[in-house]
């Protein structure tokens, strides 16, 4: 047991800017946008209203992005209330900060905007990049403190995990500090530099493309090995011997895959090295790393054995290519069956290409994902699992900022949302350390009524206007009740 | 990972606000098109930062000012440190009494340093930076308290004026005061100057000892206040005519005296509905009013 009464009784400090005001309970930092509520740092700011401006076409930040900006007050009904800069209270006893009703199409809506504060919340990245980052599990760093792990592999893409309860509070008071700040720069758009255990240093922003080790990853690779030797092999017969697509995942052989034999194409005596898993497709001929198709090599000849002479012929053709077509060699064999490289002619030059037109461009994605416990749940409701019932039974729609989000079923609201469709540093932070993020519930006001909400807080829309900021919508259908 | 102030405009589009920390500017510009833009991007620009500079120099800043010299490095920081300067040898004052004007001249310098501007004000949480070109004027409407919005005297001040700054000090405002003056506005040359100035007459406006009034030490309000443990005015109960007239008559003899040492141009004092202005030929008597749609354009609270 803990007595945690006096240090909720005493001084804060605030470290949302240099100021670094310290703030007793009940008081407002220098700023008056921070306050110690019980304890708990929390944000006073003023409110930022979405305007859905379907025409927009989502641009956000009126003054740095488009500079033209008219900030004229909304007009019905395109306005949607956003939980940013709602503020909150911790644990939420009183009610959400701001409940808003607002008419939409008709139908009399109830938005519950509230700023949840997240111990409970991380990223989820994806870097599409065939190149190694780092072994499964392994401690991803920034500032040199851990802030997560590598995950699982998806296609073409290296997945990492960030942030979490347990590097938020669980370990040193920077590991918290420096996790806090990068899941709080990606989530709103900034850009990272991740340092990978035994593996590589990436710079992460959402919406662009991954910088591995300080090189500009441009494409997601168009298959694997195998499937690349799959897609590209009609293409490929007749003008050559023998293709080799080098993968770190499977590098596919032509003339022994599947499709190879299809078309006839005769064996050619190539010895791969690595493991072989059925024919023409090949596990582990080299180790992961940066170089050719995500492996570490830099000569692509390193992972052939000796030509078989029983089989091979001077003078055969053969082609070695990355999944990306980013790197590519064209070869013939000398009268001792040694591959030597020489110029590629224009057919296979053009297959290069193909390759590397049906790539991807690579990006990477950050989702954020937090779990909404049962104190933000009381801030909207009296009876917090009926509004996660509301939620799972379709009646109420739960956006963050405004963009829609997966909400997770299973038990409590945990849900994910793409940073990119929100609006600018949507994202702020509490000491704790935990992360604060928009989130709104938007119901009918009879639903909310009967799922117990706190009816005599709400407030028209137009009592917002005067502290509130105005912003158009980030984004086409995303509005509460209009489907997508 | 550089923070960076928040930018965006206000309701009606044609100001500006930024925003870092406890910087919070509303800023206007007229003029050319180009020339006002240019001037808007060079204020977000001189602003991203600017807060770091002064934290750097916070705990030097938050200290008794030495009248003769200063150690201080940042300009903004030299500037307020100017600014106290004058009255260091005769009370305490620090540096911070003179924040708030002295980030708007800052702001404002960068301005005009961009582009040729008609006009343009920069106004840090009611500490207010000027330019005026030839011809220009802008009207400014006095409230008679910071936390509400009433407007009860008009000043007009235009180009042939030297005052390029106003700045308002009292019991309400963000920051804490001595005295107990409803508010204190202060024209003077620069926005930094009319800051202390006001801090200063606020500060006189008072009656030590009265039991009408609660005061707590500032520390107890605000740990790092630079003011640390002196008493500053929490409640002001009921006062007696004479009361009132007595405290004002304290903070108009020291406006007095810096209006003749030409630290300020100009000084009006308000205190439980009573008022007294010094160097008055530039205030304007209005009737008291609420703001509303009939008001001027170019109306700034101050």
């Amino acid at each position: 047991m803990t007595d945690t009464s006096s240090a909720v009784a005493d001084k804060i400090r605030c470290d949302a800017c240099p100021v670094m005001c310290y703030i007793k309970p009940g008081a407002a930092g220098a700023c008056d946008r921070y306050a110690n509520h019980d304890g708990e740092l929390v944000r006073v700011d003023p409110h930022i209203i979405l305007e859905r401006t379907v025409s927009h076409g989502g641009r956000l930040v009126p003054f740095q992005a488009s500079g033209d900006w008219d900030g004229k007050i909304v007009h019905e009904p395109s306005r949607f209330v956003t939980a940013i800069g709602a503020g909150t209270t911790y644990p939420d006893y009183k009610p959400a900060p701001f409940i808003v009703s607002s008419e939409v199409e008709g139908v009399d809506m109830v938005t519950v905007v509230t700023e949840g504060i997240f111990s409970y919340c991380g990223v989820k990245v994806k870097i599409d990049t065939d190149r190694y980052l780092g072994p499964e599990t392994a401690t991803v760093r920034a500032q040199g403190e851990a802030v997560g792990h590598v995950t699982t592999s998806e296609y073409g893409s290296q997945m990492l995990s960030l942030g979490g309860v347990h590097h938020l509070t669980g370990g040193s008071k920077k590991e918290g500090r420096v996790t806090c700040d990068t899941l709080m720069d990606l989530s709103n758009g900034r850009a990272v530099e991740l340092t990978i255990d035994g593996g590589a240093t990436v710079v992460v922003q959402a919406g662009h493309a991954p910088i591995v080790n300080g090189l500009t990853e441009e494409r997601m690779r168009v298959g694997c090995g195998s499937a690349t030797i799959g897609m590209f092999a009609k293409q490929w017969q007749g003008k050559i011997d023998e293709v080799v697509v080098v993968d770190d995942h499977i590098t596919g052989v032509l003339s022994e895959h599947q499709a190879g034999k299809l078309l006839d194409i005769p064996d050619t005596g190539i010895k791969m090295k690595g493991r072989r898993s059925t024919p023409g497709r090949y596990f582990q001929v080299a180790e992961p790393g940066t170089g050719w198709g995500g492996t570490n090599i830099s000569d692509p000849l390193a992972i052939l054995g000796p030509f078989d002479p029983k089989t091979a012929r001077p003078g055969l053709t053969m082609l070695m290519v990355s999944t990306t077509g980013e790197h590519a060699a064209y070869y013939q064999l000398d009268d001792g069956l040694r591959p030597v490289e020489t110029a590629m002619p224009d057919a296979l030059r053009q297959s290069v290409a193909r390759i590397q037109e049906n790539c991807e461009p690579a990006l990477c994605t950050v989702l954020f994902m937090a779990g909404a416990g049962g104190s933000l749940r009381a801030g909207v409701t009296e009876n917090p699992v009926r509004l996660t019932r509301s939620v799972k039974d379709a009646l109420t729609r739960v956006t963050s900022g405004g963009a829609p989000v997966y909400v997770w079923p299973g038990g409590g609201i945990t849900y994910m949302v793409d940073v990119t469709q929100m609006p600018a540093n949507a994202f702020g932070y509490v000491p704790t350390p935990a992360l604060v993020a928009p989130i709104e519930f938007t119901m009918r006001l009879s639903d909310y009524a009967a799922l117990g909400g706190h009816m005599d807080s709400v407030r028209p829309l137009s009592s917002l206007k005067d502290n509130a900021e105005l912003l158009p919508w980030p984004q086409k259908g995303a509005i509460p009740g209009q489907g997508r | 990972m550089t923070r960076l102030p928040q930018i965006a405009w206000l309701a009606d589009g044609r100001r500006l606000h930024l925003q870092d920390g406890p910087i919070d500017l509303i800023i206007e510009a007229k003029g050319n098109e180009l020339e006002v833009r240019a001037a808007y991007q060079a204020a977000a620009r001189r602003l991203t930062g600017l807060l770091d500079e002064l934290c750097d120099e916070l705990a030097e800043l938050r200290l008794a000012a030495d009248p003769l010299q200063s150690s201080m490095k940042g300009v903004v920081a030299r500037r307020m440190h100017a600014a106290v300067a004058p009255f260091a040898g005769d009370c305490f004052i620090t540096p911070m009494a003179a924040v708030a004007g002295a980030v708007a001249d800052e702001i404002l310098g960068a301005m005009r340093e961009a582009a040729q501007l008609d006009r343009a004000y920069v106004n840090n949480g009611g500490d207010i930076a000027l330019h005026l070109g030839l011809g220009e004027a802008f009207k400014i409407g006095l409230m008679d308290r910071p936390d509400t919005d009433g407007v009860l005297r008009m000043l007009s001040i235009d180009a042939d004026d030297p005052v390029r700054g106003v700045a308002t000090s009292g019991r309400h405002g963000r920051s804490f005061s001595l005295g107990i003056a409803d508010a204190v506005t202060v024209l003077a040359r620069t926005a930094s100057q009319a800051d202390a100035a006001a801090t200063i007459i606020a500060n006189a406006v008072d009656l030590p000892a009265h039991p009408a009034i609660t005061r707590v030490p500032a520390s107890d309000l605000q740990p790092d206040s630079d003011l640390g443990a002196r008493l500053v005015t929490r409640e002001v109960g009921t006062l007696s005519d004479s009361d009132i007239t007595r405290a004002l008559e304290t903070g108009a003899a020291q406006a007095r005296r810096l209006l003749e040492a030409g630290l300020i141009e100009a000084a009006v004092l308000r205190l439980s509905g009573a008022i007294v202005t010094v160097g008055a030929k530039r205030i304007d008597d209005v009737e008291l009013r609420r703001i509303g749609e009939s008001e001027p354009r170019n109306l700034i609270h101050a």
